[in-house]
Formats: structure tokens, C-alpha cells, sequence
């Protein structure tokens, strides 16, 4: 019965998926009822094609798909390199998760006011080390090459990746490898890149493509940092969906089509990286060579996470000035008085969408975190053969989210459905699950099997044993997945927006909503909320455990 | 008390048709029978073949009886065998109490008293309270062998239990765990590397290649 | 019953299957507008789905209030939903129809005027007529005031009740700039010789549109073609001018040009931190406004260009398959009356412009109206009064267009 539910629900998740790609592509070739054609044409191909500025928009996305990861990988294998073991390292593995938790947006709108000309690093130079009375007429925010797109998706997926990778590195043995080639001549962080990156990489693969899909295609990240001459594709094809104009509807497929085949290039550039890397890998690792490159590795390694923390506690501090900040003229550094109208005034438009975030990502994370279990233990009782249709569950990552989301709306919008709180559910639902397993099942199998059987040689059914030992000790790591799981779910823009057609309003929809209009202490009042509800679940799963536990000694946390 | 008979009918555990043992044998009520052998001759195989966690990919044959009854069949936890594991691998989330309780059948009455008894049996009285991550090793292995005994087993493996403790304390448990299995009449299969084990355990041994 | 347009005989099965269970849940009630008690009755315990764009907080908070009146007064639940632009309504409207959905429509009440309205009306995509059988309608005085019955030169019809008046304004910060260009060609100049600090919002945010709307009548002084249907000729002709002269002004423009903002509120910002000295508004009030909450300087003036801008009304219209027919006009007739018309002018609340005839109330109503006239950074009403006609509808649609095609890829 177990095996029967978490096989077929996987793939009655999967298959939205499926559908949604494909029926979005419908559209592209002319077919769309709604519109009364139904003849294969190319048509909307050619619109796609005259289209003013789409190579740079393609490009663009091109550029952040490949570079983010890149960059980010870069980053979090230089610091894994030279500061694993350090104070600082225990520190930010703390971090990690909560860092996690920043929503896209929140981060985006923070870092906007961080590193614009008018923003608060302006600001605190200004005028002392600048010289600068007004604002300097830099296009630093919405460049026309998306730099401080680039900029904002690396500082958000750089703690992604670093957490992928410290689930990973565990089945190591990290520690001994390292040693072994320190003892054999190799300096720390060169011994770290020759000996433990090549096994790491295959690891965190399917974290890092889903980097690239979702720095390729993201909409709420462009909308606030990218560029909007042209905007990115991602951006042009959302605006091409919503267009009065319902004719729109054949350039919007063929455009998500073409998000799709872009995000795919990406992957494939990666590739050939990846073959790239693994070429000058073996060479490097046969010169024998022992200390070149430490230094700067080591350098760049150890001011690389210090370096995210800051920009992202800036971002943070942004925020927070701005959100209750009164009059505050260029150049001054702090406002000149402080205020809580700006929370007053939201308070009444708060309640909605506070409301409907809690209940979606409550709601979306719980039926994950069951559909995850049921799945984890049909494995287990099987004879832990990991079955195959598990990477089914990383779908949603791997496509754009925009396009199987189009392709969705449309199948509703033909059956006549009414944008409803289940449809909404449902979608965060398919985000949320590759997350919550993501997180839950290395704790899952991990749990020393003898557990299990101890509980079975005192006679007790499975039934009692996975609900009173199973569950139980394993509280602080599905916690933590619920966390991230709630965390995922309360970033979420595009499906909010989309299947729920305006109707269910939650903070981040209605915060990325309000970037067009709202003055910057509205938008960060918002941006706060949105960012302090993550925050209070990984709290919850920070401290519920030590309640629980406070009077067993075996069950704090050993490390 | 038990006067079970534990059978191991032509019993042969094969890893990727390479034979790692094969045993035939037969223990009685109060019985211990010793298994030695050096490490990878599947000792441990044995053990979980019998409690029935034996891994997929080993091949089994051969049957096992508890008083005639065929319990391959059965899935591990209706079989009655209790297992010491080398850790006494306390529930910690459970009180000492808590763990025994979970070893108690269900619609036993007064389980509170029964726990109490034991206790005092074992020399920690009022320990009930206790949070088990609290307790010695050598609490920890007389409360992990009294949680084995109030599930009420028909048979009893010892997985190399003693070879975590320190010497002196060794003795002492070993002597405590065998005089309480002889006394419930339990069959006993004891797998061990330690010649002092087995000489303490006093029934046949049977030494695997 | 609409046109099913699916060719197999499978879909139209379901299409209609579809149709039928909708049309039964939704009995059609006879709707008689004249008979005000009777409407007051249906709209009990319904809710009114009002799309509105949802770009301004103040208005926003605005609706809230509104929406807990009608709660307390006429048990009608108006629920705000916030729309970018009110051009994606409409498309929501016309998928509807295309998907044969005749009563159960997702909008009850829409904010819409100018090529929004032309395009519903000439569609037969709304409800009505309805509006002159308000109670409140005779507060606006129409016959003095033709603007009421008129949307962009195309006639209401009775189809939308006026709500808000707007007019485009110019605002500057005289700290930085004391002497602010009155025409269209003497903000060219003076961005010329001071680039950086001016920029108008990206079209087709409807301000942008509306600064393109304002340029076009003033360098073709009028030209009569644009209070007629736009025509691919008349537009190759009249925009040219335009197009040189923006071509010219990009250049000198904030971010020379590589960036526009998207709405009024971000030119208010950039005006705040001193970025530009030189912004507009489609709501007189604005500046003022902002000025009262610290958002801008106190050294902020509004004024209106020499030969007077653009002014217009938006509306309230109700979709041709709106479920809430009754509760909807009994929300658009509240929001005509004194009541909430006075606290939408008062700037503590909307700051917006009335579209109540003033001069026509009693002493003690107009008090409530009276809040602004005596602020430094308001413009005068004389000033004011010199309004510009809105082109014809036809001509926005295609001024956005032809402006995305030409600047959107540089």
C-alpha cells in the first residue's frame, strides 16, 4: 500500500510537468482552440523572431545560466577547500540554512537598495568619500547587461550549493583523504581541490543544473535586478502571456519554447565545461604539483562566505532601515527621524496574504513531508533499492518553471477552471517536494538500521516501530525539512501568480507585485515580512527539538 | 520460564555463490551455543539471517526451528528472538523505563510493577526515571538485557555483546547476562571471537573457517 | 449563448457540458436597474470582485476603507484585486468569452477608461446601461461637465460611472531647478543643457503613455487626426516630429536613457533622493502629498505646462458576465457619493480629484472638500483649468507599440 502511494503520486506529480511542457508548446505551432485556431502554423515563429532586442534577451539569460553556477561553484569549493575545520567554518554551517531561508525576492529588493546610487552604501560614503551631494547618474541596478542580475543570483544560490555539498561530503571521508595528501607534500586547500572536488562534483550535479534552469529563467529575481531594456526572456514572456492582446498568447508559447531551448543551451554549455574541467582536473592532478595556486585559493576561499555574509547582512540592513525610516534625504548615511507608519499602513493589506502564505506553505510542505516519508520508507522496506522513479521528483527543477506553469494555466483555463487555493497548493506542492527530499532523506537513510531491528526483536510491529522510533528520532531533521520545505514555498512567485490569477495574494506575490509602484519603506516592510516568516520556522525547528529533548542527553545534537 | 528449542535444519548463507557458512545444529532450554570464527566469515550473518534482517544480497538455505515451527516465514518481528547488539543501543529518546516499556507486549497488565521488579534484579532500583543516555556502559548493557527479557523471547542472540566493555566490567556482565539466560531457560546463540566467552558460556562451539 | 468555435465533436461535448452546469449554478436574475430598493436586495451577502490597479498603497488603503463600509452598509464583501495593469483585465474579459464563460465571469467591477473601454465597448463586453440610474449619479452635474459622459472623445454610453479625475502635472524640486521649462520643446532644451535630471516612466505604464500623449498634441500643435481613428498614414505623419524629438531627448535623459522607471511612485522616489529635479504626476495632488509624508522636499512645486495638459476621468464598468451585477452598481454608487468622494480627496486618505460638481453642494458638504487649495507645493486651480483633450483611444495602443519597437533594444 506504502509502495503504491509513493509510486504513483511521484509520477501523478511528474506528469503536470509532462503535460504542462507540452501543452504549452501547442500554442507555439498555432494550435489553440480558445482562439478558435487549430491549423500547425509558424506564425508566432516569426513574430518570436522580429521581435526587437531578442538576442540580447536570449543572451542574457544565456550568460547568468552559465555564469551563476560558475562563479558560485567556484566559491563554495575555494571556501570548502581552505576553511573546512576553521572556527569560521562552524559558524557559517549554522548560517547555512537560515541563509537559505532569505527569499529570492527579499534578497533581490535588499541588495537593489544596497548597491544603487541612491542606496544605502551610496549613502554612507557619501559625502565623506565621495564628494558626491546627489546621487552619481550610474545604471548600476537594472544594467543593460544584467551584472547586478549576475551579482544577485550568485549571492542567493552560494549558500545553496554550499549546503548541497556539506550533505554530500559526509560519505567522504573527507577528513582522512585530505590528510592522506598532506602527508604526501600537498598544501590544505590544493590537497582539498585535488583530492575531495573530482568526488564531490558528480554529487551535487543535480543541485547545480537546477542553479542553472532557475538562473536562466527566473522571473521575480529579473523583474527587480535585470535588465529592462530589453528585459530578459524569461520577463518578455510573462509580459507576452498577460498582454491584453489575447493574440499574444502564440508569441508567449513560442517564447517560452524558446526559454526552454535557451535554458537546455545552458546546460549544454555546462557540459562541455564539465568535460573541460574534468580534461584540466587530470592534468593538473598528474604534474604533482603541491602548493601553486594556494595562496590565492586559499585567500579567495576564506573571504568568500565572510564576503556573501556581508553583502547579504547589508542587504538585510537595507531593508530595515528602509522599512521604518522617515525622512531621509541623499546623502545622509542614517534617516533623520525614524517612524512606524509604513508598517501601520500595511497592516490592513498584510492580513490577506499572510493568511493564504501560511496556510499554502503549511499546507504544500505537510503533504510533502508525507508524500516524502511514504516514499523514503516504501524504499527502505523494499531493500533499499533506490528506486528510479525518485528523479522524477527533481522535475520541477529542471524545467523552467514559467513554461510547464503556461502550459498548466492553459489546460485550466479550458476546462473552465476557477484559480482556487488547491490549484495554488498543488503547484507549491511540486516545488516543494524535491526540497523537503532533498533534505530529509540523507537523515532518513542514514539512521543506523540496528534501530529498526532492535525494536523488531522486542516484538514490535512495523507500524509501532516507524511511529515510535523512527519518527522520533529523527524529529530535528524533519523539522529542519519542513522549514526549508515552508521556506521554499513562501518564496514562490510565479505559480502564486499564475494559478492563482491575482485572486490568492500572498506576501511575495504581492511584494514583486509592488516593485512597479511602491516606494522603497512600503516595499521593504513587505520584504521583511516575507523574510521573517522563514525564519520563524527555522527557529521553530532550531528549538522545538531541545524542548523536547531536554532531558535526554542522547538525543542533543552530537557534533 | 521458557523450555524452547532453538534448530538450525542444514543452514548455509552463500554470498555471490561463494558458501560462508553452514551449520547444523540443534540448542536446547538454557543452552548457549558459542560461534566463533575471524572477521567475514559471517558470523553476523548468521544472526541476522536467524532474526531475519539478512541482507538481499546474500542467499540463504536451510531452515530454522523454534520448537518446530518454521520461522523464516515470519517477518522479524513476530518471530520472538531477542538480539544484544555490541552497543546496548538504548532508545535515547525513551527513558530506561521508556525503553522497557516499548519491549512489553501490549494487554500485559501492570507493566509498572513488572519494570520495577526488574529493576531491583538488576541492581538499579528507581532507575526508572532515568534518562538512559545518562547511564554507564555497563548500566546501559544490564538495562539493554533486561529490556530483552521482558519481551518475552523464545530465543536469544548475542551479537559479540562483551567486546565494548572494559575487563573487569566484562565479567561481570557476561556472568550476569548467561546465569539470568540459563535461568529463563532461553536457547542461546552467543557469536563471539573471545575464547573467554566461550569458555564462560560452557555449551558446544562451533568454529566457522 | 456564444459561439463554440472547437472543431471536434468530443470538445464541444464537454464546451458544452461545461456551459450548461455553469449556467444552472448561476440562474440569470433579472437584473432591472431602474428599481434601486430591488438591486439593494440582490446585492445582500454578495461579493464584488473590483479589479483595480493596485501600483498606489494610498489607494489601496483607500479601497480597504470602502470595502468595510459596504461590508457594515450594504453587506456586500468588495474584495481589491490588484492588477499591474488594466490591460490584463481586459484580456481576462476576452478570454472569458472565447472560453464561452456568459455568467460566471471573474470580474465584477473594473477601473478602466480610455483604449481599455473603447476596446470592451466596441466588443460588447459590458454590462449596461447602467450608470445614470444611480442615485448618486446627478452629483457630478454631466451636463456641465460632458467629460462625464465622454471616454478619450468616445461616448460612455451610460456602460461606466465616473469615479476619479485626472490631470497630467509637472513637478520640480526648486532647490535644484528654481526656473522649470512650460513647454514640451523647453524641456528638450533645458535636459540638453542639464542631462540626467529628468525622465518620463516607461510606456505602456499609462504615465509614460500619457507624457507621449502630451508631446505628440503639443509639437503638432492639436492636429485634428488625433481626435479621430488612428490610421497607418496619419500615424507615419504625426510621429515623426515625436520620434525626433525623443530620439534627441533619450540621450539626455536620467541613465541616459538605458533605463526608465516603471511608474509615478518611482519618479517620486528618484525626485526624493535627489536624482532628478524634474518629474510628473497624473494626480495634482501628488506632490503635495508626498511633501505632507516626507517623501519629498519641501522646496517641491507643482505647476502646469503653458498650454495646458492633458486632464481626464477615469471609470467604473461592470463586465458583461459579472456575477454580482446588483452589488457592484451598489459599490460604484457608493463610491460616487459625498461621503466617499470627500474622503477620496482628502489627501490624508487618496489625495485624488473628485468628480463631484462642488459648487453644487450645500455649505456643509463642500467644507469636506476643501483641503488642499492652500498648500505651497499644490498647483493653482487656474493653472489647472487649462485642460487638454485626450486623442482618440485608437491613437495609445499604437503610441506604445511603435515606442517599444523603436527603444526597447538598444
Amino acid at each position: 500500500m506504502l509502495r503504491w502511494a509513493s509510486h504513483s503520486l511521484i509520477l501523478l506529480l511528474a506528469a503536470p510537468i509532462l503535460l504542462g511542457t507540452l501543452i504549452a508548446s501547442l500554442p507555439a505551432f498555432g494550435y489553440f482552440p480558445p482562439l478558435g485556431s487549430t491549423e500547425f502554423s509558424l506564425a508566432a515563429w516569426r513574430d518570436l523572431f522580429e521581435v526587437p532586442g531578442l538576442t540580447r534577451s536570449v543572451l542574457i539569460s544565456l550568460i547568468s545560466g552559465v555564469l551563476t553556477p560558475l562563479i558560485a561553484l567556484i566559491l563554495v569549493f575555494l571556501y570548502l577547500a581552505s576553511a573546512t575545520g576553521s572556527k569560521l567554518d562552524l559558524w557559517i554551517r549554522r548560517l547555512v540554512s537560515p541563509l537559505l531561508s532569505f527569499p529570492h525576492a527579499a534578497a533581490a529588493f535588499g541588495l537593489a537598495f544596497l548597491i544603487a546610487p541612491s542606496g544605502l552604501l551610496s549613502r554612507i560614503l557619501s559625502p565623506g568619500l565621495t564628494g558626491w551631494e546627489r546621487p552619481p547618474d550610474l545604471l548600476i541596478v537594472n544594467d543593460t547587461w544584467g551584472l547586478s542580475l549576475l551579482f544577485g543570483l550568485i549571492i542567493k544560490e552560494v549558500p545553496f550549493l554550499l549546503l548541497m555539498s556539506l550533505a554530500a561530503l559526509p560519505q567522504l571521508q573527507t577528513k582522512q583523504r585530505v590528510e592522506v595528501a598532506r602527508t604526501l607534500g600537498y598544501r590544505p586547500t590544493v590537497a582539498w581541490l585535488k583530492v575531495i572536488a573530482p568526488s564531490l562534483y558528480p554529487l551535487i550535479r543535480l543541485p547545480v543544473i537546477a542553479v542553472i534552469v532557475f538562473a536562466s529563467a527566473t522571473v521575480d529575481v529579473a523583474l527587480i535586478l535585470g535588465p529592462t531594456l530589453p528585459p530578459t526572456l524569461s520577463v518578455r514572456v510573462l509580459a507576452w502571456f498577460n498582454d491584453a492582446d489575447l493574440n499574444l498568447r502564440f508569441l508567449a508559447a513560442a517564447g517560452a519554447l524558446l526559454q526552454l531551448g535557451t535554458s537546455m543551451l545552458a546546460i549544454a554549455i555546462w557540459l562541455v565545461l564539465e568535460k573541460l574541467a574534468a580534461i584540466l582536473w587530470k592534468f593538473w592532478l598528474g604534474t604533482g604539483n603541491r602548493d601553486r595556486g594556494e595562496n590565492l585559493a586559499s585567500a579567495i576561499g576564506r573571504s568568500a562566505m565572510p564576503a556573501v555574509l556581508i553583502v547579504v547582512a547589508g542587504s538585510l540592513l537595507a531593508l530595515l532601515i528602509n522599512a521604518f525610516a522617515g525622512v531621509w534625504r541623499f546623502p545622509s548615511a542614517v534617516p533623520t527621524d525614524w517612524t512606524i507608519q509604513h508598517w501601520l499602513n500595511s497592516l490592513a493589506n498584510l492580513a490577506t496574504p499572510l493568511f493564504n502564505t501560511i496556510v499554502i506553505s503549511v499546507s504544500s510542505t505537510l503533504l510533502a513531508l508525507l508524500l516524502v516519508i511514504a516514499t523514503l520508507e516504501s524504499e527502505r522496506l523494499s531493500g533499499n533499492k533506490k528506486s528510479t522513479a525518485i528523479w522524477l521528483l527533481y522535475l520541477p527543477l529542471l524545467v523552467p518553471q514559467l513554461v510547464f506553469l503556461f502550459g498548466f494555466i492553459v489546460m485550466t483555463e479550458f476546462a473552465g477552471w476557477q484559480p482556487n487555493m488547491s490549484l495554488v497548493i498543488f503547484g507549491h506542492l511540486l516545488f516543494v517536494l524535491p526540497y523537503v527530499f532533498l533534505s530529509f532523506s540523507e537523515a532518513y537513510r542514514q539512521l543506523d538500521p540496528r534501530w529498526s531491528q532492535v525494536a523488531s526483536t522486542l516484538g514490535a510491529s512495523q507500524f509501532k516501530s516507524f511511529w515510535r522510533i523512527r519518527i522520533p528520532l529523527l524529529l530535528a531533521p524533519c523539522l529542519t525539512a519542513v522549514a526549508i520545505g515552508m521556506a521554499i514555498s513562501i518564496s514562490l512567485f510565479l505559480p502564486t501568480q499564475l494559478l492563482g490569477a491575482g485572486r490568492i495574494t500572498t506576501i511575495t506575490s504581492e511584494a514583486v507585485s509592488l516593485t512597479s509602484g511602491a516606494s522603497r519603506n512600503l516595499i521593504s516592510v513587505w520584504a521583511i515580512v516575507q523574510l521573517s516568516l522563514p525564519m520563524l520556522g527555522f527557529m521553530a525547528a532550531l528549538f522545538i527539538p531541545k524542548l523536547v529533548w531536554r532531558n535526554r542527553r542522547g538525543m542533543q545534537e552530537t557534533r | 520460564m521458557s523450555d524452547s528449542v532453538l534448530k538450525l535444519n542444514n543452514v548455509c548463507i552463500s554470498l555471490d555463490d561463494k558458501r560462508l557458512l553452514e551449520i547444523d545444529c540443534s540448542v536446547g532450554p538454557g543452552e548457549i551455543l558459542t560461534v566463533m570464527g575471524p572477521s567475514g566469515s559471517g558470523k553476523s550473518s548468521l544472526l541476522a539471517y536467524i532474526a531475519g534482517f539478512l541482507a538481499p544480497a546474500f542467499t540463504p538455505s536451510g531452515s530454522v526451528l523454534i520448537n518446530g515451527n518454521d520461522i523464516c516465514a515470519l517477518p522479524a518481528e513476530r518471530r520472538r528472538i531477542g538480539l544484544l547488539f555490541q552497543d546496548p543501543l538504548l532508545f535515547p529518546h525513551l527513558s530506561v523505563g521508556g525503553n522497557l516499556r516499548f519491549a512489553i507486549a501490549e494487554n500485559t497488565k501492570d507493566k509498572k510493577r513488572l519494570i520495577q521488579q526488574g529493576l531491583v534484579e538488576i541492581g538499579l532500583a528507581g532507575f526508572d526515571n532515568r534518562d538512559s543516555g545518562t547511564l554507564s556502559g555497563g548500566q546501559a548493557s544490564r538495562v539493554a538485557l533486561l529490556r530483552l527479557l521482558l519481551s518475552s523471547p523464545s530465543a536469544v542472540l548475542l551479537d559479540e555483546p562483551f567486546s565494548k566493555l572494559d575487563t573487569q566490567l566484562r565479567q561481570e556482565i557476561r556472568t550476569l547476562v548467561f546465569d539470568k539466560l540459563r535461568a529463563s531457560g532461553l536457547p542461546t546463540i552467543l557469536v563471539t571471537h573471545d575464547e573467554a566467552d566461550a569458555t564462560a558460556a560452557g555449551g558446544e562451539i562451533h568454529t566457522l573457517s | 449563448m456564444a459561439q463554440l468555435r472547437a472543431p471536434f465533436p468530443i470538445i464541444r461535448m464537454f464546451l458544452l457540458f461545461v456551459l450548461m452546469s455553469l449556467s444552472s449554478q448561476t440562474a440569470a436574475q433579472a437584473i432591472e436597474v431602474s428599481d434601486w430598493p430591488a438591486l439593494e436586495q440582490q446585492a445582500r451577502g454578495k461579493t464584488v470582485y473590483f479589479n483595480a490597479w493596485g501600483g498606489e498603497p494610498r489607494i489601496n488603503s483607500y479601497l480597504n476603507w470602502a470595502a468595510e463600509l459596504l461590508e457594515q452598509r450594504f453587506d456586500i464583501n468588495l474584495q481589491h484585486v490588484k492588477v499591474a495593469d488594466t490591460a490584463e483585465a481586459v484580456s481576462k474579459i476576452i478570454a472569458e468569452r472565447q472560453a464561452g464563460n456568459d455568467s460566471n465571469g471573474s470580474i465584477d467591477l473594473l477601473w478602466i477608461n480610455g483604449e481599455n473601454f473603447a476596446a470592451l465597448k466596441e466588443n460588447k463586453l459590458l454590462f449596461g446601461p447602467w450608470v445614470e440610474e444611480q442615485p448618486n449619479f446627478g452629483l457630478v452635474n454631466a451636463d456641465r461637465f460632458p467629460e462625464m459622459r465622454e471616454d478619450f472623445t468616445v461616448p460612455t454610453d451610460g456602460l461606466e460611472s465616473p469615479w476619479t479625475r485626472s490631470q497630467l502635472v509637472f513637478y520640480h524640486d526648486s532647490q535644484w531647478l528654481e526656473e522649470p521649462p512650460k513647454t514640451i520643446e523647453e524641456i528638450l532644451a533645458w535636459s540638453t543643457a542639464n542631462p540626467g535630471e529628468f525622465t518620463y516612466p516607461r510606456p505602456p505604464a499609462f504615465l509614460g503613455s500619457t507624457f507621449l500623449k502630451q508631446a505628440i498634441l503639443e509639437l503638432s500643435d492639436q492636429d485634428p487626426a488625433l481626435y479621430a481613428p488612428v490610421t497607418d498614414a496619419e500615424f507615419e505623419r504625426i510621429t515623426t516630429a515625436l520620434w525626433n524629438y525623443l530620439d534627441a531627448l533619450h540621450p539626455t535623459l536620467l541613465r541616459g536613457g538605458r533605463y526608465f522607471p516603471n511608474s509615478a511612485a518611482e519618479l517620486r522616489r528618484l525626485m526624493g533622493d535627489g536624482e532628478t529635479s524634474l518629474a510628473m504626476a497624473f494626480n495634482p495632488n501628488e506632490a503635495l502629498l508626498s511633501v505632507r509624508t516626507g517623501e519629498l522636499p519641501a522646496s517641491v512645486r507643482t505647476y502646469v505646462l503653458q498650454g495646458g495638459t492633458i486632464g481626464n476621468v477615469s471609470f467604473l464598468a461592470i463586465p458583461y458576465n459579472a456575477q454580482h451585477k446588483a452589488a457592484a452598481m451598489i459599490a460604484a454608487n457608493f463610491l460616487l457619493s459625498t461621503e466617499a468622494q470627500a474622503r477620496a480627496s482628502d489627501p490624508n486618505h487618496m489625495g485624488s480629484t473628485t468628480v463631484i460638481s462642488v459648487e453644487d453642494l450645500d455649505a456643509d458638504a463642500r467644507l469636506e472638500f476643501d483641503n488642499v487649495t492652500a498648500d505651497l507645493a499644490a498647483a493653482s486651480q487656474e493653472a489647472l483649468s487649462h485642460k487638454l483633450q485626450e486623442p482618440h483611444p485608437s491613437w495609445t495602443p499604437a503610441l506604445e507599440r511603435a515606442w517599444i519597437q523603436r527603444y526597447s533594444a538598444r
